[in-house]
């Protein structure tokens, strides 16, 4: 008997006004459920387009715990396929990213597929006349994803069938990406940079949760922002600030600031910190990056968009951007306690390389698997799901700054440290677990 | 007053190792030149470590930042703290300059690094870049390649 599946009550009841049920974090089924829904039912990231430049190029990924391969097929559209073969289930795109010219073919008995994923070719194709072979899915080729959405680059999918459409999913949350894209004197980005490959023992909701977590820093990150402050107050008089102190520093700003700078929640679990200032509001100006945007933008429209600091966007259920710095986070679940946290990072075409190697440097101090930074929040991550199946506690509490009047799905601003957009992620994980947590 | 020789090389990369196994890392900060770095590049034959990310690429002002942390009393991931073991295959001096007091010298290795029940085990090469400075020597660079630099890892919190 199962204690979720099928158990639509259940699975509701994991989520109250303020407080989300410890199974949420550390129960298989519920995983499975996620997987199966919140991740089916939602546009999940799946990769840049410029990651994929020419025809037949493809790039290897999962979205949830599916398998994918991104390519440019051959009318320069973007495909999202299922990467396994309908012969005998092989994997058919190798790891990572390469050009398979104009079509996938299988290592292991040579059938092939266009890009689209239809079926190609057979050898020996002779047998499977009269056996029925046009009636069986293998005859389909590859399994295409029907519902792709590539905006400005950035290439979403939809693993269900029927849904929410990407305008009504992601709405004017897709400003975090525009102001990121603008901030490219052409208005166009790069992944460059390699990305960094962190493994976290914890629930991937965690990694989200914290995206907006600004009680934490002045916290967890006393031991490295504050170290990096205090060894630089013993720099020789005259010395120029650096880079890494710059980056640093914000970290371990007060309360005040983090208050003050307010979040703002959309529908949908979408959601930003660092609205009237962030930890990336600071950071000094770059020889000639301003003229190059004046000259593209004109100077109001260049202050408007360098003027926009938003800390971390939340693109429910699992990317965060980070617009000001180039810099983007994927947590891909590998299960309830076991998330992948890859980094990736984006050259602003036009824009003068010490902003990509500032964007580099920030995610190698702040992301990397040998980060002083990530050091502490992963532990605390780690301990949360080490001891959270404790019978002495049921719940998380996310209840900082809650009003009864709070309504679900609503775009609105409010104080830095209000955990609204925690609880509006776990809405939204009610609401696209669809089926497997509808009231009858 | 040393003098650049095979062997003063050699146990210069033996002693380093051994500081950092016994956790001495005041003393070891002090082995690097002021304009000295710790590499650990990403990829395989990475050349560059300013327009690619690395694993680490750090100088000493936040080699000293990481090694004042370590210590620290709200340091909750090194509560309790880390150890490591260093295995050294024996060095082979790729260049020597004695004149200049320049030498670069390439070392396999397996480390261990260990928290509590935790062990983890990896391996690749070192490449110290020495320079000898007012009769001592001294770190330039030590460029640390993992066989496997591109995986996912989980906490590397000491040094290689
Ligand atoms: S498994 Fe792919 S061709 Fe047979
Ligand atoms: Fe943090």
């Amino acid at each position: 008997m199962s204690k979720y599946r099928n158990n639509p009550a259940a699975v509701r009841a994991l989520v109250r006004e303020t407080e989300v049920h410890k199974d949420a974090y550390i129960d298989q089924e519920v995983f499975d459920l996620e997987m199966e829904q919140v991740f089916t039912n939602s546009w999940v990231y799946v990769g840049h387009a410029s990651q994929i430049p020419n025809k037949g190029d493809y790039y290897t990924t999962t979205v949830g715990d599916q398998p994918v391969v991104m390519v440019r097929h051959s009318d320069d559209s973007i495909k999202v396929l299922h990467n396994r073969c309908p012969h005998k289930g092989v994997k058919v795109a190798g790891e990572g990213c390469g050009n398979t010219g104009k079509f996938f073919r299988c290592p292991y008995h040579a059938w092939t597929f266009k890009t689209d994923g239809s079926l190609l070719s057979i050898p020996l194709k002779n047998g499977y006349t009269d056996t029925g072979f046009e009636s069986c899915e293998a005859s389909h080729g590859m399994a295409a994803v029907k519902n792709v959405q590539v905006y400005r680059d950035f290439v979403f999918c939809r693993l269900a069938n029927e849904g929410i459409s990407f305008e009504e999913f992601f709405g004017d949350s897709l400003t975090t990406i525009d102001n990121m894209v603008d901030r490219s004197p052409v208005g166009k980005l790069e992944v460059a940079g390699g990305v960094l490959r962190y493994i976290n023992n914890c629930n991937w909701k965690m990694l989200v949760d914290n995206q907006t977590d600004t009680c934490h820093p002045m916290v967890a990150h006393e031991s490295s922002a504050g170290t990096a402050v205090d060894v630089w107050k013993r720099a020789p008089e005259g010395t120029p600030k650096p880079m890494a102190v710059e980056l640093f520093a914000p970290f371990a700003s007060p309360y005040e600031f983090f208050e003050k700078m307010g979040i703002r929640v959309w529908p949908n679990g979408h959601g930003h910190t660092g609205v009237s200032d962030s930890i990336h509001a600071d950071y000094s100006a770059i020889p000639d990056y301003w003229e190059a945007m004046v000259a593209n933008y004109g100077e109001d429209r260049a202050k408007q968009i360098l003027g926009e600091c938003r800390h971390n966007t939340v693109y429910f259920p699992n990317m965060t951007m980070k617009g000001p710095i180039q810099a983007m986070r994927v947590f891909k679940p590998l299960g309830p306690g076991k998330t992948l946290v890859e980094s990736w990072t984006f050259r602003l075409v036009g824009a003068p390389d010490i902003l990509l190697e500032r964007t580099l440097m920030y995610t190698r101090l702040i992301n990397a698997p040998t980060s002083v930074v990530a050091h502490d929040d992963t532990e605390m991550y780690e301990r949360a799901q080490e001891v959270l199946h404790s019978r002495g506690r049921d719940w998380v509490n996310l209840q900082r700054l809650y009003d009864g009047s709070e309504q679900p799905d609503v775009s609105t601003v409010t104080n830095g440290t209000n955990e609204w957009q925690m609880r509006n992620q776990m809405r939204a994980w009610v609401k696209f677990m669809g089926p497997a947590a509808k009231a009858e | 007053m040393n003098t650049l020789t095979e062997k003063t090389v050699l146990d210069f990369v033996y002693a380093e190792a051994r500081m950092l196994d016994e956790q001495r890392f005041d003393d070891w900060l002090q082995l690097f030149t002021d304009d000295g770095y710790y590499w650990m590049p990403l990829t395989h034959n990475q050349p560059d470590p300013r327009l690619h990310t690395s694993l680490l690429y750090e100088d000493k002002l936040l080699l000293q930042v990481r090694i004042e942390r370590l210590h620290g009393k709200r340091t909750f991931s090194q509560q309790p703290h880390s150890r490591s073991h260093h295995l050294l295959q024996l060095p082979t001096v790729e260049s020597m300059d004695a004149a200049k007091g320049e030498a670069v010298v390439r070392t396999a290795f397996h480390y261990v690094e260990t928290r509590v029940d935790e062990q983890q085990l990896y391996a690749g090469w070192v490449t110290h870049t020495l320079v000898m400075q007012d009769g001592v020597l001294k770190i330039k660079l030590k460029k640390v390649e993992l066989v496997n630099c591109d995986a996912a890892f989980g906490n590397i919190q000491l040094f290689m």
